[in-house]
């Protein structure tokens, strides 16, 4: 592993050593999402007009966001950072920034200011989660369900009245969301769910809970199949990310309406892997700058059901590209929507997932 | 070969020792013979055995703690953990000083996220403290106790100094206790609390049901290689194509038919119900559960058990049943006491490859096991993928190699390792 280390860091010198006059940028960008609708829309709006101004650039996708984290740890183990910008959710770049693993940014020394001015934390706000953290869009965790096999539930609660609800449901196997969603209709009201959470007493409470509808239940692992499994009438309601429902619904046109309430927000963003050459950083930063001003973040909108990360961008959302539907009462963060939310705690979740994961494995082995 | 028929008999006769003249034409071959497979021993040595000796040496490996907090696990020595009481003020100093050099070079998130392992919670401790501590003059600053209390309560909790203290070596036997859902408490190794034992019930699963699928892939397999080494060559070659086909299409597509087969809604399921032999309402249960595991392996791995009977069976010489048979044997008779012995080595060779990647196999099991039909390796690639405890993953997957080499030996002892064969 030394040897490899030296040997990255002769090419890396070698690299750099023209650069160390002028900010030279290297033409080859690599990029990391999650495949899919959510990466089209990110190539539609950012790197299509991107590479118009830029001719000379080669940018490349990989599909690997699911395992960032790890793949970054053993990139910087081996010393050779093949990715130059990453796409991670809010609690993968704090995990991330915490390790040192991606680099710390000076937000508005680096992000393009809002149109009126306003500076580029401002106008993120408190979506910068973490210091390495360049938010993109607020997605949510919510349900959809098939409307033509049950009736409408208009509550989260849904969920564990097998009753009025009969058939199967499907939840994202792990213990995020779920415990939250149990205690909340096990009658913990909203400001008290972590608190109970930290208690072995109210793990417990909660695995009681989602064991009511356990045989009911079957448990994702990838967005994709909560829209799948309703498509096919293998459930009747699902939790899964709130775009995947709305191509489902929308770009589809299958049988399956939201239910919005305690839906669950996070973020997605890019981080900077540590350690980056210089001239590969400097094409980053440029990329980046570009990628995440106020126009941008709103044209992503016109491709996918996620609403910006920038409070200037929203006014600027318009309509679906191909549909030509109004996009904004499809955004999770749209009033109608968001009129009962849960606010997913990553910083307690950062500290507790060890341990749930353990108990929540255990309770799904039994 | 030449070479020595050549030479020893001249050697002999010369009153030179034929031992060594012999030994050193061997010694030559041998040279040789190693320097031809030198590619490949060198290959195998860098991309499979170095990698995997540094992958295991992680579940042990703890030398996080000491290169972090050297200071304090020096101050610590002398503190008594079962008096109850917090450290002395030195601990709390040296602990201070540690966590702001930490703190700056930014590794105090790795201390804590290897103790957050042991003790949940800590890890909040140590990033709360390790952002405010940058600001802090910890040389001439004290009293130190008081304020790192102030900084944090955490730090005034008894039991955080006892998990430093307890998992200050470099090496940890803390993963592989995990592996085994145990703990390091206060008198030595524990059981971990009921409801957080998942490992040991994993790994009897994954060893269940991997016998399991060896022994359906037996059941179904051994017609079909007697079949292919019985018929004439040109109704066998298609055979053999149908057996290879799926062996030829992607894992992902073949795991993903069985997807839609089995599923509640999926083909066979509405077959059943048009028949009229499934009620509508009470659909099968065919996938998510261990059954759907066992189906979809059972098709993915039966080639592996196939082709070693297959070639087994075809050196098998016809004329030993026709003579059993003249002999007044009953077909029944004629194949179980001469026919089925002699192919006795390919059903040992196709277990063993069978079960040997079942035990290991996580895609599978992860698409159509639902939670009672997915396997310890699925945990494993949890651990190194998603919560990024390699440690831990790699505990597991060294018990996992640890269970197969024995179940290796077992066998040996049992059924006899020379008496396998691929053809």
């Amino acid at each position: 592993m030394k040897l490899s280390k030296l040997s990255a860091l002769a090419v890396t010198t070698a690299l750099c050593a023209p650069s160390a006059f002028a900010e030279e940028m290297a033409n080859e960008l690599t990029l990391v999402s999650w495949g899919g609708a959510y990466e089209n829309s990110q190539h539609k709006a950012y790197v299509e007009p991107y590479l118009a101004a830029n001719p000379d650039v080669k940018i490349t996708w990989s599909q690997s966001a699911a395992e960032a984290v790890a793949k970054i740890r053993a990139m910087n183990e081996a010393g050779n950072v093949t990715w130059d910008l990453v796409d991670v959710v809010a609690s993968d770049s704090m995990r991330l920034c915490d390790e040192g693993l991606a680099e710390e940014l000076d937000h508005d020394g680096i992000l393009a200011a809002a149109p009126d001015g306003t500076s580029a934390t401002d106008d993120f706000g408190d979506l910068i989660v973490s210091d390495c953290f360049v938010p993109q869009i607020v997605y949510s965790t919510t349900f959809g369900y098939r409307t033509d096999l049950i009736d409408q539930p208009d509550t989260v609660c849904a969920i564990f009245d097998t009753e009025k609800y009969p058939g199967k449901r499907s939840l994202q196997k792990r213990p995020i969301d779920n415990m939250e969603w149990a205690l909340y209709c096990d009658g913990v009201a909203k400001d008290d769910i972590y608190d109970v959470l930290g208690t072995d007493e109210g793990v417990a409470q909660a695995l009681a809970k989602l064991d009511t509808i356990k045989d009911d239940v079957v448990w994702w692992t990838a967005g994709a199949e909560t829209p799948q499994l309703l498509a096919d009438g293998e459930v009747v309601m699902g939790s899964t990310f709130n775009g995947r429902l709305f191509s489902a619904i929308a770009e589809q046109g299958q049988p399956i309406g939201m239910l919005w309430d305690m839906q669950s927000f996070d973020l997605d963003g890019w981080i900077i892997p540590a350690g980056l050459p210089a001239d590969r950083r400097a094409r980053v930063l440029d990329f980046l700058k570009f990628a995440t001003d106020t126009q941008r973040l709103a044209d992503q909108a016109k491709y996918i059901s996620y609403g910006p990360a920038r409070a200037s961008s929203a006014p600027l959302v318009g309509k679906h590209a191909d549909l030509g539907i109004d996009m904004a009462p499809h955004m999770p963060t749209d009033p109608a929507n968001a009129s009962n939310v849960h606010v997913y705690d990553y910083e307690w979740w950062a500290d507790n997932r060890d341990d749930l994961d353990a108990k929540f494995q255990a309770w799904l082995a039994k | 070969m030449t070479d020595i028929s050549q030479s020893g008999p001249v050697l002999a006769a010369d009153g030179t020792p034929l031992k060594r003249s012999l030994a050193r034409a061997l010694r030559l071959q041998k040279m040789r013979a190693l320097l031809l497979i030198a590619p490949l021993l060198l290959f195998i040595l860098l991309t499979f055995i170095l990698p995997v000796a540094d992958m295991l040496y992680r579940s042990v490996d703890n030398r996080i703690v000491q290169d972090v907090l050297p200071r304090t696990v020096q101050a610590l020595e002398d503190w008594d953990p079962a008096s109850n009481q917090l450290p002395e003020e030195a601990a709390f100093a040296a602990l201070a000083a540690d966590l702001k050099e930490a703190a700056n070079a930014k590794t105090h998130t790795k201390v804590a996220k290897r103790l957050n392992y042991e003790n949940p919670g800590m890890a909040s401790v140590f990033r709360k403290s390790g952002r405010k501590i940058k600001k802090w003059d910890v040389e001439n600053d004290g009293p130190y106790r008081e304020r790192l209390i102030d900084l944090n309560k955490g730090w005034g909790d008894v039991e955080l100094w006892k998990t430093i203290k307890t998992y200050s070596g470099i090496r940890t036997s803390g993963y592989f206790l995990n592996a085994v859902d145990m703990q390091l408490g206060a008198d030595g190794a524990e059981m971990r609390p009921e409801n957080e034992r998942i490992y040991n019930t994993m790994l009897i699963r994954t060893m269940r049901m991997s016998l399991i699928i060896t022994f359906s892939c037996i059941l179904l397999g051994y017609p079909v290689a007697w079949l292919l080494a019985n018929l004439p060559a040109s109704k066998a070659n298609l055979l053999l194509i149908l057996v290879l086909l799926p062996f030829w299409t992607s894992l992902l597509v073949r795991t993903s038919a069985w997807k839609i087969l089995l599923q509640q809604q999926g083909v066979i399921n509405d077959t059943l119900v048009w028949i009229g032999l499934v009620d509508d309402a009470n659909r099968l249960v065919l996938i998510n559960n261990e059954l759907g595991t066992i189906i979809a392996m059972t098709h993915i791995l039966l080639p592996f058990m196939i082709l070693p009977m297959y070639s087994v069976m075809q050196t098998i010489n016809p004329t030993y049943m026709r003579a059993a048979k003249s002999m007044g044997a009953t077909d029944w008779t004629a194949f179980w006491r001469v026919y089925f012995p002699q192919s006795v080595p390919g059903i040992g060779a196709g277990s063993i490859l069978v079960f040997i990647l079942a035990v290991g196999y996580y895609i599978t099991p992860a698409l159509v096991g639902g939670t009672k039909g997915t396997f310890i390796s699925n945990l494993i690639a949890y651990h190194i993928s998603t919560s990024g405890n390699w440690g831990l993953g790699a505990a597991l997957g060294a018990i996992l190699l640890a269970v197969v080499l024995l179940l290796y030996w077992v066998y040996d002892k049992i059924v006899g390792i020379d008496n396998v064969k691929l053809g």
